[in-house]
This record gives C-alpha cells, sequence and structure tokens, in this order.
C-alpha cells in the first residue's frame, strides 16, 4: 500500500512565500474584476430591471411587469429591425469569414512583399466607423459617386442605387462593414495558419493529397480556434454597430435599415421610452447570449 | 528677494480671484442652429448679451428638428451640470418641466409683462403649473411653400391657390426639365410637409380632433387616406437623390434655381436672405394651397434650467429678459425669418414675407386657427411624434400604401401613448 508522506514539516516554510506567489495575480486583477462586476454585469442587470419599470425621460422605479415586451414586439419599426440583423449579421460573418480565409491562404504562400501587403488590408481596420460610413455614403451616393463616375466614363446606362432603395439598402452597410473587418479576419487566419505543423503539411503531400485536399481535410480543420475567436468578434461587432447605420444611411431611405442598436438608441433617449428601449436591449442580450454561450462552451469544452 | 516672491504671489491671488468673478457670469447655451442664416440670427443675442457684460459659452449641436441636441441635454442633466439655456421645442419643454429640471422665471415675466403679450397658444408651452419656465423666442410656421419666381415666371405659372392648381404647377416644372419639389428625406421633413398637408386636406378641426385630441374617428377615416394620397403626389415629384439630403441643401436648390418649390417652414426664409434674394423680386412665400388661414407653428424657446449661484441665476434672468424685449424679437426675427413671440412688437423692420408671417400669426391667434406643429413637437408628446414620423417617414418612401399607412398611424399611436 502507498505510504502517506507526511507533509506537515514542509508545510510552514513553503506557505509563506508561496502564498504572496499566489495570491499576486488575484490581487492585481481583483480592482479589473471589480469593475467588470459592476459596470458591466451590475449595469445589464439594471438594464434588465429598467425593461419591467415605466421609466420615460429618466429612469423610474414604478413596475409594469411585461407591458414594454409586449409593447415591443408590436411596434414595426422592431421586426425590421430583427430581420435587418439577421440578414446583416449573417452575410457580414460568413463573408468576412470566406474573405478573410481566401486572402490568408494567398498571402501564406510565400510572396515578396507580403508585409507591405498585409498591412494595406489591415488598414480599414484603423479607421473608426463613422470615417467608413461617411467614405462609403458618398462613394455609394448616385449623385456624385461611384454611379456618377461610370456613367461620365461614358457607361450611360449603369445605375447603381442601392443606398437609396429600401430593398437594397442593408446590403451597402454589409459592403462597407465587410470592407472595414475582412483584413482583421485575414490577420488572424493568417496568424492561426502559421501555427500549424509543417511535419503535418509534408506528410500530407508525401501521402498524394492534392493542395485542394491538403486544404479542405488539414488545414482548415486545423483552423478551428481562429474560426472561433473570429466569429465571436465579428458576432459581437455585427449586434454592436449602430455608428456605421448611422453615418451610412441615417437609418436608411424611412426606416429601412433601421437595427436593433440604432432601435435601442432612439427609443431609450430620443423618443424618451427608456423602458421600450430597455426591453429591446435585453432581447438583443438574450439572442446573442443563446447563440455565443453554447458554442463557446462547446469550442472550449473539447480542449479538456 | 523674499519680498520680491510675495509680490508675485499676492498678484497672482488678486488675479485668479478676478479671472473666477470675470466666469461667473457666463451663459451656456446649447442649441442647434447652426446653418448660415440661422448662426446670424443668434449672434444679435450673443452681441446683445456681450454688451451686458454677460459672456457666451456655445454649445452647438448640428442637426435641423434637434434630435441630436435633446440626446446631448439629458446626458448634461443627468450627470448634474445643466446648461444655462436651451433652445427646445413644445412638449420637450413640458417633459423636462416635470422632472423639475427648469428654473421658475415669474420675476422677469412679471417685471416685464409677458402675460399680456405672449399669445396663448404659445403659453401653454412656456408655462408649467402657472410658473414661467422658458422665454419664447420666436414663432415659426411650417405651412409655408418657397417658390423661386424666375422658374414661375418663365413657364408662366402663377401662384397656386388651391391644391389642384399645386399639383398642375408641379407637373408644368417637371415637365420643363427641372427638379419640381426640392426635398430633404429625413423624417422630420417628411413630418414638416406632412403638416401643411393635413391643413390643407381636412382644415383645422380635422388637424386638431386627429393629431391633438388623438381621436381613431379622425385617425381611421377616408380624409386620413386623402392625406396620404397627397403625400404620395408630392413624392412622385421630387428627385431620385432626396434621400437623407439636409433642408438646407433642399433650400440651395430653390434659390440656384434647380428646383421650384419646397415646402418648409419659415426658417427656411433665412436661407433665401443670406443669399441676397428680395423676397417678392427673387423668390414667392405662401402658405400650403389649402391651408390659408390656419397656421401651425412651432416656437422656439430658451428653456431655462435650474442653475445654482447668484450669479448664474442672475446671467440666466438677464438673459431671458433680453430674450424677450422687443428690440432683440424684431432684430432676431428679421434675420432668423419668423414672427417675434409678442404680438406688441412693430413690424416695420421685417421684410414682405416677415409682415405676411406676422400678420397670419396676430390673424390665426384671434380667430383660434393658431395649432402646434405636428413634426415640431407642438401637437403631441415626443413618443407619439416619433411614432407619427415612423408612419410618414415609411409610407413616403413607399414601404406601403395609404390605407395601409392609415392602420399603421393608428396602431403606433396607440403603443406609444
Amino acid at each position: 500500500m502507498t505510504m502517506t508522506v507526511p507533509k506537515t514539516s514542509a508545510r510552514p516554510a513553503k506557505q509563506g512565500g508561496d502564498w504572496l506567489r499566489d495570491a499576486i495575480p488575484k490581487l492585481v486583477l481583483s480592482p479589473s474584476l471589480f469593475i467588470i462586476l459592476v459596470f458591466v454585469y451590475g449595469f445589464i442587470f439594471f438594464t434588465f430591471y429598467l425593461s419591467f419599470t415605466d421609466s420615460r425621460i429618466l429612469p423610474s422605479h414604478d413596475l409594469v411587469g411585461w407591458l414594454n415586451y409586449e409593447r415591443l414586439f408590436k411596434i414595426r419599426g422592431w421586426d425590421i429591425a430583427v430581420v435587418n440583423l439577421l440578414i446583416f449579421g449573417s452575410l457580414y460573418i460568413v463573408i468576412c469569414c470566406v474573405l478573410g480565409l481566401l486572402l490568408a491562404i494567398l498571402l501564406d504562400q510565400k510572396i515578396r512583399a507580403e508585409g507591405f501587403i498585409r498591412t494595406v488590408y489591415l488598414y480599414p481596420m484603423a479607421l473608426s466607423f463613422i470615417v467608413t460610413g461617411i467614405a462609403w455614403k458618398w462613394f455609394l451616393d448616385p449623385g456624385i459617386g461611384l454611379q456618377a463616375v461610370v456613367r461620365s466614363w461614358g457607361w450611360e446606362s449603369f445605375t447603381f442605387t442601392w443606398i437609396k432603395d429600401s430593398d437594397m439598402a442593408i446590403y451597402t452597410i454589409v459592403i462597407a462593414a465587410v470592407w472595414q473587418t475582412s483584413g482583421f479576419v485575414m490577420a488572424m487566419f493568417l496568424a492561426g495558419l502559421r501555427g500549424i505543423d509543417n511535419e503535418v503539411m509534408k506528410a500530407a503531400q508525401i501521402d498524394g493529397a492534392s493542395t485542394v485536399a491538403l486544404y479542405r481535410r488539414i488545414i482548415i480543420p486545423q483552423l478551428r480556434p481562429a474560426f472561433m475567436s473570429a466569429f465571436v468578434v465579428l458576432a459581437h461587432m455585427a449586434i454592436k454597430s449602430y455608428d456605421l447605420i448611422i453615418a451610412l444611411t441615417g437609418g436608411g431611405p424611412g426606416t429601412a435599415t433601421e437595427m436593433p442598436a440604432t432601435f435601442m438608441y432612439s427609443y431609450t433617449f430620443t423618443r424618451n421610452q427608456m423602458g421600450i428601449g430597455a426591453a429591446s436591449a435585453t432581447i438583443m442580450l438574450m439572442s446573442i447570449a443563446a447563440i455565443m454561450v453554447p458554442y463557446i462552451y462547446s469550442e472550449l469544452r473539447e480542449k479538456k | 528677494m523674499r519680498g520680491y516672491k510675495l509680490k508675485t504671489l499676492a498678484a497672482t491671488a488678486a488675479l485668479l480671484a478676478t479671472t473666477s468673478l470675470a466666469h461667473a457670469e457666463d451663459v451656456e447655451v446649447l442649441h442647434w442652429w447652426t446653418s448660415g442664416g440661422e448662426a446670424a440670427a443668434l449672434n444679435v443675442l450673443k452681441e446683445d448679451l456681450s454688451g451686458q457684460g454677460i459672456g457666451w459659452q456655445d454649445m452647438p449641436v448640428a442637426g435641423g428638428g434637434g434630435t441630436e441636441a435633446m440626446t446631448v441635454l439629458r446626458a448634461r442633466v443627468t450627470s448634474g451640470n445643466p446648461p444655462t439655456a436651451v433652445q427646445m421645442l413644445g412638449f420637450d419643454i413640458l417633459d423636462w418641466a416635470e422632472e423639475g429640471a427648469l428654473a421658475n422665471l415669474n420675476d422677469v415675466a412679471a417685471a416685464e409683462g409677458w402675460d399680456e403679450v405672449v399669445p396663448e397658444a404659445l403659453q401653454a408651452f412656456a408655462k408649467h403649473d402657472g410658473n414661467w419656465i422658458s422665454a419664447p423666442v420666436n414663432v415659426h410656421s411650417t405651412n409655408w411653400v418657397w417658390a423661386n419666381k424666375a422658374i414661375l415666371d418663365e413657364l408662366g405659372i402663377a401662384q397656386p391657390t388651391s391644391w389642384d392648381e399645386f399639383v398642375a404647377a408641379l407637373e408644368a416644372v417637371e415637365a420643363s426639365g427641372k427638379i419640381a419639389l426640392a426635398h430633404g428625406g429625413q423624417a422630420w421633413q417628411d413630418a414638416t410637409i406632412f403638416d401643411g398637408v393635413v391643413l390643407s386636406t381636412g382644415g383645422i378641426d380635422f388637424y386638431r380632433q386627429a393629431f391633438i385630441d388623438l381621436d381613431p374617428e379622425a385617425l381611421v377615416s377616408d380624409t386620413m387616406v386623402e392625406v396620404f394620397d397627397r403625400m404620395a403626389t408630392l413624392r412622385g415629384h421630387v428627385d431620385e437623390n432626396f434621400s437623407g439630403r439636409d433642408w438646407n441643401l433642399a433650400s440651395a436648390m430653390v434659390i440656384n434655381g434647380e428646383a421650384a418649390f419646397q415646402i418648409m417652414g419659415d426658417w427656411a426664409k433665412g436661407e433665401f436672405i443670406n443669399a441676397g434674394q428680395v423676397p417678392g423680386e427673387d423668390f414667392l412665400c405662401f402658405r400650403v394651397p389649402g391651408s390659408e388661414g390656419t397656421v401651425s407653428f412651432n416656437a422656439d424657446q430658451f428653456a431655462m434650467f435650474g442653475v445654482s449661484g447668484d450669479d448664474a441665476v442672475a446671467a440666466q434672468n438677464a438673459m431671458a429678459a433680453s430674450i424677450m424685449s422687443p428690440e432683440f424679437q424684431s432684430a432676431f426675427n428679421v434675420v432668423k425669418g419668423s414672427a417675434p413671440a409678442r404680438t406688441d412688437v412693430p413690424n416695420d423692420a421685417f421684410d414682405a414675407c416677415g409682415q405676411q408671417a406676422m400678420a397670419d400669426l396676430a390673424e390665426a391667434a384671434d380667430s383660434g386657427t393658431l395649432i402646434g406643429s405636428i413634426a415640431h413637437g407642438h401637437a403631441t408628446r415626443a413618443a407619439v411624434k416619433n411614432a407619427i414620423y415612423d408612419v410618414v417617414t415609411a409610407h413616403f418612401n413607399g414601404e406601403f400604401d395609404s390605407a395601409t399607412a392609415v392602420q399603421e398611424l393608428v396602431t403606433a399611436i396607440e403603443i406609444n401613448q
């Protein structure tokens, strides 16, 4: 049988130095943790609480039950906002990932000016969404932008009025957002590609795998952590996008490009209906949590 | 050496004391008068106050209609540091008064005799529980049409006096290749046109029943369907780039002769005057055809927020008194394009359109046809106003037809009440 070695004699000497070494990281992190607990999670609960009150201009404490949620789902603008978010979010994430992966794979081919090209693709990320929105608004404006320029070059019947069209305006937002972020996704995938073990790839090539099969079966599956990071970043940027919408279309022709973020802001601050705004914010949080939490949990659990 | 140090110290202390005294009499003013004509008009007040030794801290927040400015205001008030005076419209003032954020101006009002000279329809927004809370600066009206006289003369079009004549005029201009109606596709601009069209279609009683009393019977009626039909007609006469255009750029189109008409409040007159045009010679101003005799008004007022400190209160009271003085009312409104908020201001300094505005205002105040503008927060509270904006702008942009628009209007108003 095993003999338990008495550790009592060794303990006191270890405890002093070890305790401090273990405790210092916790001590350093605890102010940030406390601030996050209060200002992020605390205020999330406050918003949740406000969604059950009849707050108008300023927070009030009269509870009204589910009234705000009932009203929210009757508002036409909310249906438009949710549909727009689904369209924008899915297109944005898919196109960014595909484009980012493609660019990363191409850049990974040991080309000459790789550093320079990589920087060029990353530049749009350095701009704020407001600048992107305004620049693309001018570029897509039929009177002064792309349509006017192409027509002046001789192609008189060219039309590109998506930004003034109620049905197509949401896709202009996808264009501007993809332009801004695909460089960043490319950088993430490039880092992931560089981290793949060369031995596996050489072994596969010796076994006779074609390039396409090599990428499809071996490399891309190994990029799953990078996919997860990209998905988390893109999803939260899609939900959060407020400044891009306001700068690019201002809510769109009429209310065509309303999104949950612009809806929440306008109801809480402009229309003096904080209760409905808080309800819409809670719904946004719940829906994004419903997608992200299981995904992150499943990805992280497999590592164990 | 020591004596020198002591002297500099004493001098610095004295200097600090005097500079703090000098800053105690500043007023901080939040407003959205950022276009050329409007900024010139506000300068009149700035200079008036600096003549009294009161400094002016400007806090302009661009965005015609004031939505952005109201958002900035909320942030300032909740942080406990409100501006001294805020440009505000209609029900927003009453909303803030109910939160207890506004100061009491009864002393100044009594001393200057405001109760006798301000029209009752305006006092409804300038007083809360019988106490004066804001100083009215002007009375704008929203049911105006501004026309480029050169284009009308060239095409032989007379000033329209009925809705059908107006539509015929629009068609004639369009046939000649010019833009018929200059318009900016922002929600508040669509709603400003809506004011005039409602008055033109249903008259003052329908307007009051539908948009002040919010009576469902008036809201779901054939007259309302006809209102939306007329809005759709106007939509057919704007150019294809109208979406998102600012109001002063639309005015510029009429000034430059690219477009013939613009339906906009009389703050647009400031743009025409600033461009050196003369009413009656270069441009015409007339009421939206069908709405003659009624005035849908929106009165800019400087709501005075509760500030602490005797110097701050004194500066605030001085600003309120300055705003309501007849000399300032005349000087400011001549430049701004609106009518004075006092009915006893002489009209000799005003141009032809300004004199017409003042005459219309006096007549409407007497005969009970002076009514608050829907689009500018003088008919309903912010929540309902924005609900109406949603429906009007969605319909104007072709998202649904007139019959659906009426149903949407009723639903939206009901949810947001």
